[in-house]
C-alpha cells in the first residue's frame, strides 16, 4: 500500500482516547480503579523502602529491637495473600464480565463483515457499500463486526471504542458495540502482519443515523451481499448438485442456518457460518449423513468477501423456500 | 549460614598463589575446561556479547521513533531490527543470563561441591548455546528475519521473505543448550549437598535456579517441536497450521507461549534468587518468610504453566478459555506479590548498608512491582482488549525482564565480583551507574505505558504525529539508560586490572560460597564443608 492510503483522523494527543461508547467509559473505570490502587501499593512500597533505609541505616548505632515472631510472620505473610486474592477475585469478575459483553455473539442492528489483508481493511456494509481503511457506523445502534483475514493474522483496533479483534485465517471473529459519540476516531491494525503493517491504518467515523443512511445512499453500489450471493451461488455452479436436479446428490441449504446437521460420523452440528465456510472449503470435514463426499473444494477460487456473500445468501434462505423452485418433490 | 569449623577469614587480606584463574591460562585451558566457575565466565563473555548487540538494535529503533514518519530505516530493516533485538536479546541474552553466569558460578559452591554433577555436560551446553547463536547471527546478518521473536504462523511460515528457517534453526539448537543446563543444576541440588545441607537450610538462590532448571527441561521441548513444525511447514506446506489445507494458525501461539510463558519464569527466578541473597546480606537481617519464600517459588514455577492463553485474549481463542486463564493468571500473581512484601520485610529493623548491590537491588523491587502492577491491568480481560499488542505491553515486559531480570543480573554481578575476580570495584562509579539505569530505564519506558493508554500499536515503524512527544521522551531516556550499561562495562573491566584485592568475604556475608577463597581454587574448597544451621544467620 502507498502512503496516501492513511487515512488517520486529526485528533492529537489522548492520553485517554476519547470515550466513544459506554463500554469505553466502563474501562476506563477499570483503568482509573487500576491506576488508584496501583499508585496506592507502589506509595506504600516506596514509603517502606525509604522509612526502613532511615531508620535502620548502617550508621544508626545502637541495638534493634528484635523482629516479629515467625507465627506473627505467618500471619502477616498469610493475610496478605488472602486480602490480595479477594481482591483479584473482585477485580477477576469486573474484567471478565465486560470482556464477555463485548465478544459475547448477540443480536445486533447492523452486521459489518470485515476482511484484513497485507496492507488493508476491506469493509463491506449490510447492503453491499465497501470501502477500504474507513469504517462508517451509526451512532447509537448496535453494530457487530464479523472479521476475518485473507493472509496473515491481523488486528482490528479501535481505541476509542477500546476494542481490539484479532482477524484470523480461516476463522470468523466477531465484536459488538454501540457508539455513543459522532466524530472520527483511529483505526489501527495491531497485529504484525508484514512490512507495511504501520500503514495499515485508517480512521471510523461515527455519524448520525440520518447521516450514515445518506451515506449509504451516497456511496451504495452493488447488490446487497445476500444477492450478490445467490449471483455466485450460480454462478460457481452450486445449484447444480445442491438445488436444480430431481435427484439431488447433494443436501438443500434452504432453512439450513441455524438447524442442527446429522453428520456420517454419527455426530451431529449446528450449522453456523464456521460450519458453512468450512462445507464450502474442506467439504470432507462435515460430511452429512446419508450423502457421498463428493462435493469439491473452493479453496483458492472464492475470496474471503465472496465466502462472505454466500454465507450471507444461504443464511437469507428461508425454510422451505426452495420447494416451490423444485421439479418435484426431491427425496430429504 | 552457620558452619562447624568457625568462619574467622572475614576479612583476611591474603595474596593466594594458586586459584581457578591463575593456572593453565591457555586457549586449550579454557575452551576445554570443565570447571563450572571457568565455564560460567564463557557464558558471561558470550551474553555480555549478545547484550550489547541487542543494544545497538534496540538504539536505532529507538532513533527511528524519535519522529512519526519512518525516515530513518525503511520499514523493512526497521522490522529486521526489531526481530534482531528480540531474538538476541531473549534467547541470547535473557534466558541464560542468570543460570548460566552467576548459576554455573555459585550452584556448586553454595551447596558446597567441587563442581557440576556433570561437568562435561556443562561444557557441552556452552558449545550449543555458541553454535545457535552463531547460526542465528547468521541468518540475521546476512538476510535478516522480520518475525518478530515470536515468530507467529501463518506469516513466519507462509508469507515472509526473510531467513525464518535459520534463525529459528538457531533458537531450536540454543534450546538445547537450555535443557542441559537445567539437568545439571536440578542433579546437582538433589546430589551434591554437603552434609548437613537439608532442603530447608538451602540458600533461596538455589531453591530458584533448582526451580529455573525444572521449568527449563519441562518446557523448553515444547519450543523445539513448535519450531519443528514452523520450520516443516514453511519447508514442506505440512498445513499444520495453514487454515487454506485444515490446519490452525493459532495452534502455534498455543504451543508457542506454552513454552514462552514459562521461560518469562526462566528469566524471573534467579533473578529473585538473587535479589533475595542480596536483601538479606546488605539488611543484615535473615530473610522473612523463609518457608513462604520457598512456597512462592514452587508456585510460580508450576501455575507458570497454566496461564499461556493471556497471551491470546483477542486472538479467537474462546470466550471461555479466555476466562480461564485471566483467573490462573490472576492466582499466579499472588506469589510475585508475597515475595516483594517478604523482601520490604527482610528490611525491617536490620542494618542496611547500601552498597552498590543493594541499590540494584532496591531498582529491582522498584521496577519489578510496576512491571507486576501493570501485569495486573493486563489480566483484566476487558482493560487487555484495549491495551493489548499496544506499547503498554512493550513497557510492562520491558518493566520485568528488563527493570526486573536485567538489574538484578547486574546487582549479582556486583555481589559476587570479588568472589569470581578477587577484586573490587569503584563504589562511586558503580553507585553512579546504578542512578543512571533506573532514572535511564524510567525515562525510557515510564512514556510507554502512556502511549499504550493512548492507543499507540506496537512494532510501528511510522506512527501518527500526535505519539511524538512522548517517544522523544523514550529516545532521551534510551540514551540515558546506554550510559547506564556502559558504565559498569568499563569499571568492572578496570578493577580486573587495578582493583584492590578482594578479602574472602568483603560484606561479611553467610553462605558457603563465602567460605571459600577469592578467586577459589580449582575444585572450590579445600575440605568439604559441614552445614549445621540454617541460612541467613544474620544476627
Ligand atoms: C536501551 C535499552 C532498550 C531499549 C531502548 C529497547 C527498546 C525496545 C523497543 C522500542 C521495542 C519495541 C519494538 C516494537 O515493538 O516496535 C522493544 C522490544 C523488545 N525488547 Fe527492548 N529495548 C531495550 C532493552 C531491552 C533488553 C535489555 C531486553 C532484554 C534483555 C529487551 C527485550 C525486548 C523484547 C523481548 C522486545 C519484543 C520484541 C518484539 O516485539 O518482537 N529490550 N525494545
Ligand atoms: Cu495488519
Amino acid at each position: 500500500m502507498s502512503e496516501q492510503s492513511i487515512v488517520d483522523p486529526d485528533i492529537g494527543l489522548q492520553l485517554i482516547p476519547t470515550e466513544a461508547s459506554d463500554y469505553a467509559t466502563q474501562v476506563d473505570h477499570l483503568y482509573f480503579g487500576l491506576l488508584g490502587l496501583s499508585a496506592l501499593l507502589v506509595a506504600i512500597l516506596v514509603g517502606l523502602i525509604v522509612v526502613f533505609g532511615f531508620r535502620y541505616r548502617r550508621s544508626r548505632k545502637g541495638p534493634r529491637k528484635p523482629r516479629f515472631s515467625d507465627r506473627v510472620g505467618h500471619r502477616i505473610e498469610i493475610g496478605f495473600a488472602a486480602g490480595l486474592t479477594l481482591l483479584f477475585l473482585g477485580l477477576f469478575y469486573w474484567g471478565g464480565h465486560l470482556y464477555m459483553h463485548l465478544y459475547d455473539d448477540q443480536q445486533s442492528d447492523i452486521t459489518v463483515n470485515i476482511v484484513g489483508k497485507q496492507w488493508m481493511w476491506k469493509v463491506q456494509h449490510p447492503d453491499g457499500t465497501r470501502e477500504i481503511n474507513t469504517l462508517h457506523v451509526p451512532v447509537g445502534e448496535s453494530v457487530k463486526l464479523r472479521l476475518t483475514s485473507q493472509d496473515v493474522i491481523h488486528s482490528f483496533s479501535i481505541p476509542a471504542l477500546r476494542l481490539k479483534r484479532d482477524a484470523v485465517p480461516g476463522l470468523y471473529t466477531t465484536a459488538h458495540f454501540v457508539a455513543t459519540k459522532t466524530g472520527e476516531y483511529r483505526l489501527f491494525c495491531a497485529e504484525y502482519c508484514g512490512n507495511e503493517h504501520s500503514k495499515m491504518r485508517g480512521r471510523i467515523v461515527v455519524l448520525s443515523q440520518a447521516d450514515y443512511q445518506e451515506w449509504l445512499t451516497r456511496h451504495g453500489e452493488g447488490p446487497s451481499p445476500a444477492v450478490a450471493g445467490r449471483q455466485l451461488f450460480q454462478s460457481h455452479g452450486c445449484t447444480g448438485c445442491h438445488q436444480d436436479s430431481a435427484q439431488t446428490p447433494a443436501p438443500a441449504l434452504d432453512g439450513l442456518y441455524g438447524r442442527t446437521v446429522p453428520l456420517d460420523n454419527g455426530s451431529t452440528i449446528v450449522a453456523d457460518e464456521a460450519y458453512i465456510r468450512d462445507s464450502i472449503l474442506q467439504p470432507q470435514k462435515h460430511v452429512v449423513a446419508g450423502f457421498q463426499p463428493i462435493m469439491p473444494s473452493f479453496s483458492g477460487q472464492l475470496s474471503e468477501s465472496e465466502i462472505f456473500e454466500l454465507i450471507a445468501y444461504i443464511k437469507s434462505l428461508q425454510p422451505g423456500e426452495w420447494n416451490q423452485d423444485r421439479a418435484s418433490g426431491a427425496p430429504q | 549460614m552457620t558452619v562447624a569449623s568457625h568462619p574467622e577469614n572475614h576479612h583476611r587480606e591474603h595474596d593466594y598463589p594458586e586459584h581457578y584463574l591463575s593456572s593453565n591460562w591457555t586457549l586449550r585451558g579454557w575452551l576445554l575446561t570443565v570447571d563450572h566457575k571457568r565455564i560460567a565466565w564463557l557464558y558471561t563473555v558470550s551474553i555480555t556479547g549478545f547484550f550489547f548487540l541487542g543494544g545497538i538494535a534496540a538504539l536505532l529503533i529507538r532513533l527511528e521513533l524519535i519522529t512519526a514518519p519512518g525516515d530513518l530505516l525503511s520499514a523493512k530493516v526497521y522490522n529486521e531490527m526489531f526481530s534482531l533485538h528480540g531474538i538476541v536479546m531473549v534467547w541470547f541474552f535473557l534466558i541464560p543470563s542468570i543460570p548460566a553466569t552467576l548459576g554455573n558460578f555459585l550452584m556448586p559452591m553454595m551447596v558446597g561441591a567441587k563442581d557440576m554433577a556433570f561437568p562435561k555436560l556443562n561444557l557441552l551446553s556452552w558449545y550449543i548455546y555458541t553454535v545457535g547463536g552463531i547460526f542465528t547471527l547468521a541468518a540475521v546478518l546476512a538476510g535478516g528475519v522480520d518475525t518478530g521473536w515470536t515468530f507467529y504462523t501463518p506469516y513466519s511460515s507462509l508469507f515472509s521473505n526473510t531467513s525464518v528457517i535459520a534463525a529459528a534453526t538457531g533458537v531450536f539448537v540454543v534450546g538445547f543448550s537450555s535443557i542441559l543446563t537445567g539437568l545439571n543444576f536440578m542433579v546437582t541440588t538433589h546430589t551434591m549437598r554437603a552434609p548437613g545441607l537439608t532442603w530447608k537450610r538451602l540458600p533461596l538462590f538455589v531453591w530458584a535456579n533448582y526451580a529455573t532448571g525444572l521449568i527449563m527441561v519441562l518446557a523448553t521441548p515444547v519450543l523445539s517441536v513448535t519450531l519443528l513444525l514452523m520450520g516443516l511447514e514453511r519447508g514442506l506446506g505440512i498445513g499444520i497450521f495453514d487454515p487454506a489445507l485444515g490446519g490452525d494458525p493459532l495452534l502455534f501461539q498455543h504451543l508457542f507461549w506454552f513454552y514462552s510463558h514459562p521461560a518469562v519464569y526462566i528469566m524471573i527466578l534467579p533473578a529473585m534468587g538473587v535479589v533475595s541473597e542480596i536483601i538479606a546480606c546488605f539488611s543484615r537481617n535473615p530473610v522473612f518468610g523463609y518457608k513462604g519464600m520457598v512456597l512462592s517459588i514452587a508456585a510460580i514455577a508450576l501455575f507458570g504453566f497454566v496461564v499461556w492463553g493471556h497471551h491470546m485474549f483477542v486472538s479467537g481463542q474462546s470466550l471461555y478459555s479466555g476466562i480461564l486463564f485471566s483467573f490462573f493468571t490472576f492466582l499466579v500473581a499472588v506469589p510475585s506479590a508475597v515475595k516483594t512484601l517478604n523482601w520490604t520485610a527482610t528490611m525491617f529493623r536490620g542494618r542496611i548498608w547500601f552498597s552498590a548491590p543493594m541499590i540494584y537491588a532496591l531498582s529491582f523491587l522498584g521496577l519489578f512491582t510496576i512491571g507486576g502492577l501493570t501485569g495486573v491491568f493486563l489480566a483484566s480481560l476487558a482493560l487487555d482488549v484495549h491495551l493489548h499488542d499496544t506499547y503498554f505491553v512493550t513497557a510492562h515486559f520491558h518493566y520485568i525482564m528488563v527493570g526486573g531480570a536485567v538489574t538484578a543480573y547486574l546487582g549479582g554481578l556486583h555481589f559476587w565480583w570479588p568472589k569470581m575476580t578477587g577484586r573490587m570495584y569503584s563504589e562511586l562509579w558503580s553507585k553512579v551507574a546504578a542512578l543512571a539505569l533506573f532514572i535511564g530505564f524510567n525515562l525510557t519506558f515510564y512514556p510507554q505505558f502512556l502511549l499504550g493508554y493512548s492507543g499507540m500499536p506496537r512494532r510501528y515503524h511510522a506512527y501518527p504525529e500526535a505519539f511524538e512527544f512522548l517517544h522523544v521522551l523514550s529516545s532521551l531516556g534510551a540514551g540515558v539508560l546506554a550510559i547506564g550499561y556502559l558504565l559498569p562495562l568499563a569499571y568492572l573491566a578496570w578493577s580486573l586490572w587495578k582493583g584492590p584485592r578482594a578479602p574472602a568475604n568483603p560484606w561479611d556475608a553467610y553462605g558457603l560460597e563465602w567460605r571459600a577463597n577469592s578467586p577459589p581454587i580449582e575444585h572450590n574448597f579445600t575440605e568439604t564443608p559441614r552445614v549445621t544451621g540454617g541460612p541467613y544467620a544474620y544476627d
